[in-house]
């Protein structure tokens, strides 16, 4: 549930009890259902397990699961680019497959488990393809970059063939506008294992 | 999008009960319906979410063909090694779609009802005969690029998207769809529907009714086939151009043949006229280039598109060449 839903814009901030996502720890954004009910929208229930805890949302049943992790949960880790599964910034894990979380609801997710880039990390210890994404300099404004370590990451337990050019097409789905793809791509490499 | 209902089927009972409310649409992997509600293209006041639904298995028959539930992603489709073996047009098809993460989510059933790229549909400030009957076409006297040089009508030139339905029209697939009134079969090519005047109607499907299945059964042509698709981009793109080619070949003479085309049609367009110069025919540039033009020969270009022509022929070329330099994969 967005702003975007509203018109007029009409929401309220309630802070929330305490969250065991330590992203923001002092807020969290509950107005998601009395939002929707002030725009007609129908709310349900939905249990999604993000990065771990098991997470009990009330829903708009038309709030992408793209932005219930933003706006609900405060993930702001995962971007969205283009809203239509077009550019690949909103690439997340769910059941450890990736996909586009802005074309799928939130409601179709209930018992799965979500992966987002705050998930990656143990702490403060980068998952090595955070680091290899880091140390090879493949990114520019950043904001593709979570996307694209969330495609990199799932490459690496898909079918994808050995070469350069099959790591770009299987990372063709994550578009970079500062065109730091040779890095991504060199990234990518260093963590593939080696061909057998 | 407008406010609606959801509810998560449990059975193909309740998918079905559930489906006879006209206000209903079927979600399963949601790329093109949530992508068309966020533009207010699609409407539906109810969803009825049927991924839960036990239609998601890869069968290999005895006699050499497969049965595809509908709910089987499109990724792993084409990464299911006898899939691969037997259909290598289906395999490359389904490869040169979409993104990874979109083929993740897309299924089988979804990818054949998927609807056009037209930018005039997908922007509800245009006249669109598929968004509003007798409306009008805004893409007939406006920027056609990407629109069909086949199979249009007055009503309508918007070009079907899907690599899949090409080769499922070429490899002879058959649908299997479930409603209210029972169980039914229709050939892949008998599937979706021209325009003509009524071209809000898209597939044979009834409202209610649910694709369970597509069954491919094996045929001599399926071995030597390959799959060319022809865009601005490498990848992640929709066709501008494509060829689905299969061939019987033996001692480099072609038995039969099936040559389907995509990104240029209102629907996958199985060109019997290009069948037809193929069948019996050598294998070879010559017969490739006969069968090419044979097969545009009714094309009709529209003012930003004329390209689409020649580009084709090209992409029938390439095709049959793969196809031809394609090892059939041994029996799996």
């Amino acid at each position: 549930m967005t702003r975007k839903e509203l018109d007029p814009p009409n929401f309220q901030q309630m802070t929330a009890g305490a969250s065991n996502v330590a992203v923001y720890p002092h807020e969290e954004f509950r107005h998601a259902a009395a939002v929707a009910l002030a725009s007609g929208g129908i709310t349900r229930a939905v249990t999604l397990k993000v990065n771990g805890p098991a997470r009990q949302l009330d829903v708009d049943t038309r709030a992408t699961l793209l932005d219930t992790l933003r706006e609900q949960l405060m993930l702001f880790g995962t971007k969205k680019g283009c809203d239509h599964g077009q550019c690949g910034a909103c690439t997340v894990h769910v059941n450890g497959r990736r996909i586009n979380s802005c074309l799928t609801l939130a409601v179709m997710h209930d018992g799965d488990e979500i992966t987002t880039i705050e998930g990656l990390a143990a702490g403060d210890e980068l998952h090595p393809m955070q680091a290899a994404f880091v140390e090879r300099d493949a990114f520019q404004c950043g904001y593709c970059t979570p996307g694209q370590i969330m495609s990199a990451t799932a490459l690496l337990k898909e079918p994808c063939g050995p070469s350069e050019e099959d790591i770009r097409e299987c990372m063709s789905g994550n578009i970079c506008r500062c065109g730091a793809y040779p890095h991504i791509v060199e990234a990518v490499k260093s963590q593939r294992a080696p061909a057998k | 999008m407008i406010p609606f209902e959801y509810a998560k089927a449990k059975s193909e009972t309740e998918a079905l009960e559930r489906g006879a409310d006209p206000r209903a649409a079927f979600v399963a992997g949601g790329t093109t319906l949530i992508d068309l509600m966020k533009l207010r293209v699609m409407l539906p006041a109810a969803l009825v979410d049927i991924n839960q639904l036990p239609l998601n298995e890869i069968q290999l028959l005895p006699d050499g063909g497969v049965r595809i539930g509908a709910l089987v992603r499109n990724s792993d489709l084409a990464h299911h090694d006898a899939v691969a073996k037997r259909f290598p047009l289906l395999s490359q098809a389904l490869l040169s779609g979409a993104s990874p993460q979109l083929r993740n989510m897309a299924t089988v059933g979804g990818n054949l009802m998927q609807r056009t790229r037209c930018y005039y549909f997908r922007d509800t400030t245009y006249a669109c005969n598929k968004r509003q009957p007798g409306s009008g076409c805004a893409a007939i006297d406006g920027f056609n690029r990407i629109h069909a040089v086949l199979g249009g009508s007055d009503h309508c030139i918007a070009t079907h998207p899907s690599d899949m339905a090409v080769a499922l029209v070429a490899l002879d697939a058959v649908v299997h769809i479930k409603g209210p009134g029972g169980e039914r079969k229709v050939a892949a090519g008998e599937f979706h529907l021209l325009p003509g005047k009524t071209p809000h109607l898209e597939t044979v499907v009834e409202p209610g009714e649910l694709i369970t299945s597509v069954t491919i059964p094996s045929s001599p042509f399926a071995g030597h086939s390959a799959y060319v698709k022809l865009r601005d981009r490498a990848s992640y793109e929709f066709a501008l151009a494509s060829a689905g080619a299969a061939l019987e070949l033996k001692d480099n003479r072609i038995y039969s043949a099936r040559l389907v085309l995509g990104g240029v049609a209102t629907k996958p367009w199985r060109s019997s006229e290009a069948e037809r110069v193929l069948t019996g025919a050598t294998a070879g540039e010559k017969t490739f280039h006969a069968a090419a033009e044979a097969a545009m020969q009714s094309a009709t270009p529209r003012r930003y598109n004329s390209f689409k022509i020649e580009l084709a022929k090209r992409a029938i070329v390439r095709a049959l060449d793969n196809a031809t330099q394609a090892q059939p994969g041994r029996q799996v």
